[in-house]
Parts: C-alpha cells; structure tokens; sequence
C-alpha cells in the first residue's frame, strides 16, 4: 500500500532530484537538548541502581531513620517546586515577549534555586558533622553522591541562568535566547522529576525500613 | 510502517519552529503545581504520621504517587506529547525508560541472585557470627 | 624543585622526578623516538608554513568532513601505539616459559595489555567508527553539515584530550595494571594506589563527553536534517546503521561515566561503592560497568555492518537485498543489546536461573546477525561483483566473522563458559570479531569512500597487500589462542610455565609480524596512492557507480556538499537518479549559510588535558584554574550569537563550474 502511494507520488515528481529554493533544516536544538536529558536520565539510574543495591548497607553505622529530618527535605522538595512553577511563568511572559517580566520570574526562580542548595548544603554539613560522613557507610557514599549529584546539577542549574539572565537583558528575547531559555526550562523541570525519586525512593523509602 | 515515517518526517520538515513550541498555559502550571503539591503531600504524610501502620504497603504507595507524580511533571511542565517534533521526544523517553527499568530491575535481580548464592550469612547472622 | 617541601605538595602534588621512568630502557629508547619523531614533524609543519593552514582549515573547522577526517587520523595514530603493545606483548609470551622470565616484568607487561585493550577499544575502534559516521552521514542524507557543527569539533577534541592523556602516561608516572575495564577492589585506592588507574579514569571520562554529544549529534542530524522525501525507511542503511549506533551511544555512555564516577570516588574521597569493606560491593561495578560494555560493543560493530551493506551493494551492482529486513535486524541489536551483560560474568555467582535468562538472550542475537549474513549473501547471488579492495575486506570479514560469531555463541552457554571464561579461547573470540568484524569494516569504508574524501583512489595493488596480510595475519595469531584457550591457558599471564605450549605462542607472535605487514602496507597504500594521484585522479565523483548521495556530489566534496538540496525518491537515492536521466544543475546557484570556524573546541580541550594531569596527579591548585577556565571559556563562547558565515553566490558558481569542466573532461 505504501509502496504504491510512494509509486504516484513519485509519478509526480518524477523529474525533480532538487530544491531550487533554499530548505532551511527546522533547528534541532530542542530534541539534541533532550537527548541530552534522556542520557543525563541514566546517570540518575546508575546512581538509584547502585543506592538500591547498596543503599541498606550501613555497616552498623547509622541507618536513615536515625539521620533524615523529612521536614527539612519536605521544605526542600517545596523550594524545587516553587521553583519549577515560577520558571513555567518566566516562560509564559517569554511567550508575551515580555522582557522585564521574563526576567523577573527567572530571579524568582534562581532564588527558589539557591535557597533549595543552600538548605541541601544545611543538611550535609549537619549530617558530616554528626559523624554521618560519605566515608563511613556505603549506604552514606550512595546517599551524599547521589542527592549530591542532584545538587550539582541545580547549582549548574543556577549559573546556566544568570548567564541567561544577563543574555536576555543585554539582547533581549531574540530567537537564540528564546531557545536557550526553553533549553534551561527542560533542564529544570527534568530536575523536579529526578527529584521525586530522590525525596520518594532515598528519604521516604529510607525512612521506612 | 512507512507510510506513518514518512508523514512524521513531513511534519519535522515542515513548519516547527521555536515560535511553534507549546508554552503551556497559565492554567496548565497551576494545574500541575496543585496536582504536584497534592502528590507530594500526601506521601510525605503517610511516611511522616505513619498513616498505614504496615511499612510495605506505605513503600508500594509511596512508589505509586511518585509513577504519577512524574507523569504529571511530564505533561504540564515538560509539556510532553506525542506530536512534538514528529513523535522523536516521546520516543527517546520510552526508549530511555526501558533502558532505566532494565538497568534498575536487572542490577537488583542480577545482585540479588549473587548476595543469595554468595554470601549465604544475613547481616543478623554475621552478627551473631561474630560474637 | 621547591625547598619547601609544603609547597612543593601544594604545587606539584604526588608528582616528582620519580614519576619518569628513566630506570626502564624500552621506555627510555621510546621517549627519544617519541620526540626525535614529534621534533622532525613540528619542525616539518614550520618549514612548509602549515601552522596556519592547520589551525585555520583544520583544527577550529567545524566541517563534519574535515573532523571525519581527523577522527580517523587520530586512529590511525593511535592503532600503531596500540599495535606496538601487542607486539611487545606476543613477543614476551612467545619466549617467557619456565624458567626465561621474557623482558617484560609484571608490573609493565600489566600496563601493556592494560593500554593494549585501552587503547584499540576508546581510541582506535571509536575515533574510526565516529569519524566514518561524521564523514559519510551528512553527505548520505544530503545536508550540508551536522546539526551542531561546533559541538562537533568540540567533541573530537575531547577525544584528542583522551588520548593525550593516555600517551602521557606512557612517559609520566603509569597506567593501570587492572586491564582494560578496571575492576575493583584491584583498581580501589587500596590495591591500585598510584597513578595509573586514575590516568585511565580521567581518560576515559574526558573521551567519554566527546563521544556522547557526537552521539547526541549525529542522531538530532539524521532525525532533523536528511533531504526532502527520504522517509525513514529510504535512508541509506549506513545512515540506519549509524542512528542505531548512535542511540547505543547516548544510553550506554552515561551508564559508563556515571560508574567510572563511582570509582574515582572511592579513589579520591574515600567512599564505599566498591570496597570490600563498609558494605561496598565490587561486584555492583562489575554488574554495571558491563550494561555499558555489552552495548560498547555493538556501538562498534554496527557501523561496520553498515559499511559492508553498501559495500556489497555497490560492486554487486545491485540492491542490497532484503533492505527492511535489514533495518529491522538493526533496530532488534540495538534493543537485545541492553538484555545480554550478565553474560560476561556468568562465573560470578548469580545462579541458574539469571544465567539461563542472560545465555538464551545472548543466543537470541546471533538471529538478526545471522539475518544480514544471509542478506549480504543473497546480494552477492547472481550479482556482477567487482573484486574491488573494500569487497575483498568484505569477503574476508563474512567468513571470519562467521567463525568469531560461533565461537561466541558457543561462549554463551554458561557451563561451556565456566570453563572457558577468562582463557584464551575468550581473547581469541573478541579478537576474531573485533579485527574481522570492525576493522576490516573500517578498512573497507575508508578504501570506499578515500576517493570521495581525497579526489582519488587508493592504490589497489598495496591496498590488496594489506588485506591478504591482514586476513592471514588475524588466522596465524589467533587460531593458536582458541587452542591455547580450551587446553585451559588464561589471559594476562606474562610467563607460562608449560614449555610444550611454546611452539603457539611463536606461531601467534608470527602472526603478530604478518599483521605488522598488513599495517605497514596500509601505510604504503597510502604513500604510493598519494605519489599516483593524478592516474588514480576520480573525476566524475562517482568512482565506484555508487548507489548513495554522496556519490553525486564532487570528489572532494565542495565546503557545503551540495548547491541544491536533493530531493530523494528511492533509498538508493543517486542510482535512482542515474536511472532517471538526472541532469546537473548548471544555473540558479545562490549564496549558502554555513557555519564559521572556531578555536573554542581546541581551547575547550586542551583545558581538559591539563585538568584531567593535574587532578591524576593531585595537583589542586591547577586543577582548580583548570576548571575554571573551562567554565570561563564555555560562558564567553555562548555570548558569540554571530556564529554562521555566508558562502556568496559567486564562490558557488565558480566551484560548481570547475567540477562541471572536470565531468565534462572525464566524458571526452
């Protein structure tokens, strides 16, 4: 059946083998930027995989329900969200065109940004000073990198958008920033996903057993 | 087969551009920021109040709000659909979370089996072992 | 250097005068090669004045034609450093039994098969698969470059880093003793304590980001920008072959860096993923390193497949039989490629019931493999082939290939395993598949499409030469080694006691010096094509009657690959054309957006070398200036928006002219 459509199709245009017109490729940069996600994405699954296997394994050293405080990490999860719903709106004034409102919604977000860093560095040093060290269990080592990869990817996060930010101030919301802004939006929305299996499977689960 | 690649491969030609993006809505945030808020809620209420009493059922749970949870984070934030880009993002995820579920799955069923066969001593045992 | 002794730490790190290894002559003698040899080509490079054309066509080009190209010198390079390892390595086996302890010492012999392995896998195989993909993809699918120009360059340059920082450690400190894959505890801060695994780790790391975004982009280049009309399903099967592999890449890769990540923390910070004690689990690593090892090797042999289908397509001047059948074939690999690593440890322990699963899997696979075999076959029948070079490689790898799979499959049955797991009847098996499966695919490829890179052909009587060195060579070092292996010989062994089991390893290590010639006769090809250009000269840029795209352009294709996007209506697209009575455009040419060059990747990589030395070597204050130059350099280059350049109409007409007077003196 397709052949047969192709057949006429190409009965058609039988003697075109060129474009005289330019053909502009559609630009790619949103489905790269999410094959990067996707690849980032087994990162994750390396790190939940390692701490599934791994992550009970306390080496009679101090086990989840003795360390994690679920109010901090409930606050936590709070900021990452508030955080993922003002960029939303940052992106819906972009679609405005406008610059000044844009731009506002992304300090918000940057903020939201740096308070849910700054609470998850709270959280280290407090538990580091416990005595709850990476080195002391490998249910420890899984826990700080694999939460702890998570914060770098915010903090990446943060940077990527106060360079955004002085891009769009300087030139304004041009193509280019738009697609870099949608890039970062992808990038911190995909965050708040691995987030919910970072608070669901390490603090809750964790918790529970 | 081909005749639905080929009327993908006319829609990535053919007209989306940055401009033809979906923003989401107004309405479609809030609607995800309040389903998100309720998905995360409640299941740090069951762990937190010990809602259920029976810490196996509260995990299975728990598991279940963060499956949904993730799905709505994909369709009101990620704006997931399957006519983005001619089908290609929707496919990459599917790809990439078969890839992930075997991962996770094969390396806990993989390690399983060998901490079984290997090292026949529970924790508790090797405790009383010791002593 | 310092006669603080603090600063000196703060400064310099672990590393001293120590570190060079001036007490071993084989190095010694290597080291003043090494740069005898870089004195005489940097000194070369200045007096014919080719720094500038270096940097400004070469080393910042963004044309995925010119980093193909670079890809596979680098192989190039690379493949004979590896290859000398494996000489040294034959030669110390053919002569250290009983009591003759050979010339190499255990704690260098270790090194050797250690960057042996290395070596041929990230920097040989990889640079020659991603440099044919970045070459032929975008002619194949008619555009004019690949989705990301600028990542492309960066990425090789980070694959230049990788292997710069394997090559240091040749005359700087060491490299792992671990072999290829590193495993732990042996490579844990405890048993491995010096530099050597960390070399391998930031190597691999650095290659590693290289390789994942030249995956990412040549899959968004073959998804976005192949011409009008070629629906999935008329895609070149190369071009299919390189989306499949390139899907390999991008999630198989990230499963590689996040484990060696996992490593470098228990070296660097002291965690417990893979200690033996504080509830590590070595075997975490050995699970996870192989659910990206398995899929490494498919990312290897799939291009080579794709090679080979155009290859027979084309000297049996007929369609390649069954073309769905071989999309499907490729597309089922790619999936079963993630179901089969637990069947490279079959002998750790997990029991019946996960061996059977991963055994039957693994057997699974030979099914589509088998399916192109049949198909190549099917193309051939009947078919007027042409003994051309790339289809003798072809023929030589259908029948080697066929072997190294059986022998596979046989190694998939877990009790046969048990007794053949770690011996050289294993080592003979992935040799078998990876020379006659990837390599000898990559010297057809690069024999196919020189003429389209170059403008002539290669020299088909040395290129003849290499291929019956390289055929008999593989056979005489290797059959020995499946003997070897099931009389119960295991691999990595520098001295064997047994005296009878002498007589194979000399016939191995004579194998090792035909292969010698091989290689050497590549390189004659080469010279000898390069010195008979103008009688080797393609003109019409279509020297083989080829059935794909990038046959109609010119030979060397011009900057932007072609004046007028084609427009496609069969997936042997320019036989189709042919068929058809296409006539060349003579007119209407316009001016072209392209891409312009530029230094950042070059930058971008060379920072990683010196940050990759100075975290091996605990530097931290260079480390630290490293990075942040890297971050520096990566935010200026996002505040360049000028990015594109125009080639104007003129520059157009005049290189299409020429190729026009030269079709035009080829028809005469």
């Amino acid at each position: 059946m397709a052949t047969q459509a192709d057949a006429t199709a190409d009965r058609e245009e039988a003697l075109r083998f060129y474009e005289t017109e330019d053909h502009p490729h559609a630009p790619a940069t949103l489905i790269g930027f999410w094959l990067y996600l996707m690849s980032d994405c087994l990162i994750f699954a390396v790190l939940f995989a390692t701490h599934a296997v791994v992550g009970r394994n306390y080496a009679a050293g101090p086990s989840p329900a003795d360390l994690f405080d679920l109010k901090l990490v409930a606050l936590n999860t709070a900021m990452l969200l508030f955080s993922s719903i003002t960029y939303g709106f940052a992106m819906l004034e972009m679609a405005k065109e406008r610059r000044g409102a844009t731009l506002l919604w992304l300090a918000v977000t940057g903020l939201f940004g740096i308070a849910f860093v700054a609470l998850e560095l709270y959280e280290f040093s407090h538990l580091i000073h416990e005595g709850a060290t990476p080195q002391r269990s490998a249910f420890l080592s899984s826990f700080f990198v694999l939460v702890g990869t998570h914060g770098l990817h915010v903090s990446v996060g943060i940077v990527w958008l106060a360079v955004l930010m002085v891009q769009v101030a300087q030139r304004g919301l041009q193509e280019d920033n738009k697609r870099r802004l949608m890039c970062l939006s992808m990038f911190w929305h995909f965050l708040d996903v691995i987030w919910i299996g970072v608070f669901s499977f390490v603090y809750l689960m964790g918790t529970l057993r | 087969m081909s005749s639905t690649t080929s009327a993908q491969s006319v829609e990535a030609h053919g007209k989306d551009s940055v401009e033809d993006e979906p923003h989401g809505t107004f309405k479609g945030y809030v609607t995800g920021f309040v389903l998100a808020a309720i998905l995360t809620a409640i299941p740090f209420w069951l762990v937190m109040g010990d809602v259920l009493g029976d810490s196996r059922v509260t995990g299975i749970v728990v598991m279940a709000f963060a499956m949904v949870q993730v799905v709505v984070h994909m369709i009101y934030f990620l704006h997931m659909n399957t006519r983005a880009e001619g089908g290609w993002t929707v496919l990459a995820l599917i790809f990439t979370s078969t890839v992930v579920i075997i991962t996770l799955v094969g390396s806990l069923w993989v390690m399983h089996h060998l901490n079984v066969n290997m090292m026949p001593m529970s924790v508790e045992d090797m405790k009383k072992h010791m002593h | 250097m310092f006669s603080n002794p603090d600063l000196q730490k703060l400064v310099f790190g672990r590393l001293t005068w120590d570190a060079i290894p001036l007490h071993d002559p084989i190095l010694i003698v290597t080291f003043i090669g090494v740069v005898l040899g870089g004195t005489a080509l940097l000194g070369a490079i200045t007096y014919f004045r080719f720094w500038g054309v270096l940097w400004r066509e070469w080393f910042t080009s963004v044309d995925h034609k010119k980093i193909g190209i670079m890809y596979i010198i680098l192989a190039l390079v690379m493949l004979l450093r590896g290859f000398s390892d494996a000489l040294l390595m034959r030669s110390q086996q053919a002569i250290a039994f009983g009591a003759n302890e050979g010339y190499l010492p255990p704690h260098h012999y270790d090194q050797i098969f250690t960057a042996h392995g290395v070596i041929m896998i990230f920097f040989v195989a990889m640079p020659l698969v991603t440099g044919l993909m970045n070459y032929v993809v975008p002619l194949q699918i008619g555009a004019r470059d690949v989705a990301f120009p600028f990542l492309n360059n960066f990425s090789f340059w980070m694959t230049v880093s990788g292997a710069a920082t394997v090559m240091v450690s040749l005359f700087v400190g060491e490299f792992a003793r671990t072999g290829w894959l590193a495993m732990p505890p042996l490579s844990g801060a405890e048993y491995s304590p010096g530099v050597g695994v960390d070399y391998y780790i930031w190597a691999l790391q650095i290659a590693g980001i290289g390789t994942l975004l030249s995956g990412i982009n040549l899959i968004a280049t073959i998804i976005k920008m192949r011409a009008p009309g070629m629906t999935m399903m008329k895609m070149p099967i190369f071009v299919w072959s390189a989306l499949c592999t390139n899907v390999l890449i991008v999630a198989a890769f990230p499963i590689l860096t996040a484990v060696l990540a996992l490593l470098s923390m228990d070296r660097y910070v002291g965690t417990h993923f893979f200690t033996n004690d504080l509830g590590g689990n070595p075997m975490m690593y050995v699970n996870l390193i192989w659910i990206w090892g398995h899929p490494e090797v498919y990312i290897l042999i799939l291009p080579a497949f794709g090679v080979f289908s155009e290859i027979v397509s084309t000297y049996s001047s007929k369609r390649l039989f069954g073309y769905a059948s071989m999309v499907y074939a490729l597309v089922v690999i790619t999936i079963l490629a993630y179901l089969v690593w637990l069947h490279h440890f079959f002998t750790m322990g997990s029991g019946a019931s996960v061996n059977s699963f991963f055994g039957i899997t693994t057997m699974i696979i030979s099914i589509p493999t088998g399916a192109k075999i049949f198909n190549w076959l099917f193309t051939m029948y009947r078919g007027r082939i042409r003994f051309e070079v790339p289809m003798l490689w072809t023929l030589g790898f259908m029948v080697t290939f066929v072997i190294g799979g059986m022998t596979g499959v046989l190694l998939a049955v877990p009790p046969a395993d048990f007794v053949l797991h770690n011996s050289l009847f294993l080592v003979a098996h992935f040799h078998n598949v990876i020379i006659g499966g990837v390599l000898f695919g990559m010297f057809a490829g690069i024999t196919y499409w020189y003429p389209k890179a170059f403008g002539y052909k290669l020299d088909p009587f040395w290129g003849k030469v290499s291929f019956w060195f390289w055929l008999s060579g593989f056979y005489v070092a290797f059959m020995p080694l499946y003997l070897l292996g099931l009389m119960g010989v295991t691999r990595r062994l520098n001295r064997i006691e047994d005296p009878s089991l002498q007589v194979w390893f000399v016939i191995a290590g004579l194998g090792a010096v035909l292969i010698l010639f091989g290689i050497l006769s590549f390189m004659m090809t080469l010279f000898v094509s390069y010195r008979r250009r103008e009688e080797l000269r393609d003109v019409s840029g279509d020297p083989w009657h080829g059935r794909t795209l990038e046959w109609s352009t010119s030979s060397p294709p011009p900057d932007y690959n072609f004046a007028f996007t084609p427009v496609i209506h069969d997936y042997d697209a320019w036989w189709d054309m042919k068929r058809r009575g296409y006539e060349r455009p003579r007119e209407g040419y316009r001016s072209i957006h392209m891409p312009k060059n530029t230094g950042t990747g070059v930058i971008l990589g060379a920072l990683s070398t010196v940050f990759s030395f100075a975290v091996i070597w605990y530097m931290w204050p260079l480390a630290a200036l490293a990075i942040t130059g890297i971050v520096v350099v990566a935010i200026v280059h996002t505040f360049n928006y000028n990015r594109d350049t125009t080639i104007p109409a003129e520059t157009v007409v005049s290189v299409e002219a020429q190729h026009t007077r030269m079709l035009a003196a080829a028809q005469a």
